[in-house]
């Protein structure tokens, strides 16, 4: 097994990684921070992806169509927010999960409605080719652009939250809500915004992964499930929890597929190693998970002290 | 009032005689999603078939209720129910993906009604789980991977690595590959059904590299794959073997020149010279502005089967046992050439090597170049118990 391998292996967990933490953000503030559990995120990841694809239609640029997915799909996560979600705050836990499924539901029925079951998303001409990182290292320009972007809003993320006030208000509320509402925070108008960013983040994830995916009816719920996954992992309410948590996932998800089929043909029949090797490597990032909270349950960095 | 009543009532009489006079068949397929294109290759061939023989199927009326699967056995089978309890149809056809034909179609098996695959063809099928009621229109599973397996021993590939997805047809495809390739097989990848990102095997492929490299990635899997294959610049090194519908007009479109010289097997080809072959093309072309896949070429068969043996029992479509009779004798113009049914009712037939070229107007189509295998069955069919 060479460092080559092993590197570009990396690169990928990374990739995959960061991509979800752009999702897990969005989910963990809203769940650590209303206490809402949101399962239409998913489907705000989708219309993003959907979106992006008429919008870089219409303008014939990708990074114009990117940038105007992001502030319409935020757009729509606000509205929602305002129109049906904040009368679910006050809602058992329950009560919020049939709502927020019926959600998925009929957002895929109009997705289906307004643009049919697909949509083409290409891959901008100039990135489709390798790029040499190290000589016998070549990478997929378009998977390196993915990493940078998700260094970068992570990085952007972490000084917004840690050294903004706005971000002050975020983990004052994240940590103790009725605190935050007794020190005179809006948290109304707070909790819209912060729902309007993480749509936009999902939108973001949902346009950047497009090209290499596809664009599709349903697209949102397997991730939604591994954006849980995440923030169950990194501690909820917390975006810190959410990176480390993301980027886990990512590695272990690459490391099990790449590596554990090979790891169980140097100890089992072949026979035995072929069916049981892909079988525990899907279901490692949830091995992942159980042990995780069975030494900390509270998740590896919890908001709420 | 009376009156009212009376011509109800003639309607109704009206009705239910007629209901005995047409063909209902109950199309279930793969229409959404990112493996909807070959579903809908089937469909759009299927109906395009009956329409030619002006709404008719082997000369009585032709009902198709098209349902989507929506890639999902429950669904599927759901849908196989309601066709078969509530439409009471004649003949089941339509299911694109092995796995969610397991999950639907014995419910057309125990109520005898005559299930026609346009595509999936399961091994335990072909064997010990053979039916009566099941004829495959297509292939068995195994075939064009055999083909392929064989081609890669004809090249001299001394080694070569495989994946495919972690369900029956992915299985079935390795196990035929392996069984005739003479080389070394580096590694077996199974990776999970409807897997979209392949970052992680490609890097292994990179590190293993093979002398080829073999893929069963029906779909928007293997569309998925081939452009990161090339985006990986994996493509320059390591020749690519797909099967037949890994790199037909499906996969062409949306990937590409990168498909320029990928060679392939398959029992069909557009440029095959026969009339069937030629109507059909031409009729496909004409009425979808695309060019036809294996895939429609199965559906087109899978209608002319339909029809040959609703017009051999001379409409008696309720006679099933009859009908079956005339199934297995598939006296129609195949688009394929000639072939004919094994024991357990999968075809014998021949599957050739092609290229991906550019035709004499600049298109990428399949180009045939040879023939791997002349009347080839499959190695199932001695564990069939029927006759």
């Amino acid at each position: 097994m060479s460092l080559i391998l092993i590197a570009e292996q990396s690169l990928n967990g990374l990739q995959f990684g960061l991509m979800l933490f752009l999702l897990a953000a969005g989910l963990t503030l809203v769940f650590g921070i209303m206490d809402m559990i949101n399962l239409a995120h998913g489907s705000l990841y989708m219309l993003g992806a959907f979106l992006a694809s008429t919008f870089v239609e219409l303008t014939g640029s990708f990074t114009a169509g990117l940038l105007l997915a992001l502030p319409a799909t935020a757009l729509l996560g606000m509205l929602l927010e305002m129109s049906l979600l904040r009368t679910l705050y006050a809602r058992d836990h329950l009560a919020q999960v049939l709502a927020t499924f019926a959600l998925i539901l009929i957002i895929n029925e109009l997705t289906r409605l307004v643009w049919g079951s697909d949509a083409a998303l290409p891959m901008p001409g100039a990135l489709s080719g390798p790029v040499d990182l190290l000589p016998g290292l070549p990478y997929p320009a378009y998977r390196l652009l993915i990493i940078v972007v998700g260094l970068v809003v992570a990085v952007l993320l972490f000084v917004l939250v840690t050294k903004t006030k706005v971000g002050m208000l975020v983990r004052a509320g994240a940590s103790n809500r009725e605190m935050a509402l007794a020190m005179g925070v809006n948290i109304k108008l707070l909790f819209t915004l912060v729902f309007g960013a993480g749509a936009a983040l999902c939108a973001l994830a949902g346009a950047l992964l497009a090209p290499l995916l596809a664009v599709q009816v349903g697209m949102g719920e397997n991730i939604l499930i591994l954006a849980f996954v995440v923030i169950v992992i990194g501690g909820i309410g917390s975006v810190r929890g959410a990176l480390v948590g993301a980027l886990l996932v990512g590695v272990v998800d690459t490391i099990g597929r790449a590596f554990l089929p090979i790891l169980f043909g140097a100890f089992f029949q072949p026979r035995v190693a072929s069916a049981a090797g892909p079988a525990i490597a899907s279901v490692a990032i949830y091995l992942l998970m159980a042990v995780v909270l069975y030494f900390r349950p509270q998740g590896l960095f919890p908001a709420r002290g | 009032m009376k009156i009212k009543l009376l011509a109800a009532a003639l309607l109704f009489v009206a009705v239910s005689a007629q209901g005995a006079d047409k063909v209902k068949i109950g199309f279930i397929s793969t229409l959404s999603g990112p493996s909807a294109a070959i579903g809908v290759d089937i469909r759009d061939a299927f109906q395009l078939a009956v329409k030619m023989n002006g709404g008719k199927l082997g000369g009585l009326p032709a009902e198709v209720l098209v349902g989507d699967d929506q890639f999902k056995p429950d669904v599927g089978r759901q849908l196989a129910e309601k066709n078969i309890r509530v439409d009471k149809v004649n003949f089941l056809t339509g299911i694109v993906f092995s796995n969610i034909m397991l999950a639907s179609v014995p419910i057309a098996f125990e109520n005898k009604t005559i299930y026609v695959s346009p595509n999936a063809a399961p091994s335990p099928m072909a064997g010990k789980q053979c039916n009566p009621y099941l004829f495959v229109a297509s292939w068995p599973n195994d075939a064009y991977h055999e083909a392929a397996g064989q081609h890669a021993t004809n090249r001299g590939y001394k080694n070569a690595y495989l994946i495919a997805p972690n369900y029956q047809a992915g299985k079935d495809s390795l196990t035929g590959f392996k069984r005739y390739y003479k080389g070394r097989v580096v590694a077996e990848v199974y990776t999970q059904l409807g897997q979209l990102d392949y970052a992680a095997e490609l890097a292994q492929v990179r590190a293993a590299k093979p002398d080829a490299l073999y893929i069963f990635l029906p779909g928007g899997m293997g569309i998925n794959f081939i452009k990161q294959f090339v985006a990986s610049g994996l493509s320059k090194d390591v020749p690519l073997i797909v099967p037949g519908f890994g790199d037909d007009q499906d996969i062409i479109r949306p990937v590409g020149e990168a498909t320029l010289g990928l060679f392939d097997t398959a029992h069909w080809a557009i440029d095959f010279n026969n009339a069937a072959n030629k109507k059909f093309v031409a009729a496909f072309e004409k009425e979808y502005r695309r060019l036809p896949t294996v895939f429609a070429a199965q559906g087109w068969d899978t209608a002319m089967l339909i029809d040959a043996a609703v017009r051999d029992v001379k409409g008696k479509i309720e006679d099933v046992e009859a009908v079956r009779k005339a199934m297995k004798a598939a006296k129609f113009e195949s688009v394929r050439g000639a072939f004919k049914f094994n024991r357990n009712q999968m075809p014998i037939q021949n599957y050739y090597l092609r290229v991906v070229a550019k035709d004499a107007q600049g298109r990428l189509v399949n180009k045939t170049i040879g023939t791997v295998f002349k009347d080839h069955g499959d190695a199932y069919v001695q564990d069939c118990k029927m006759k």
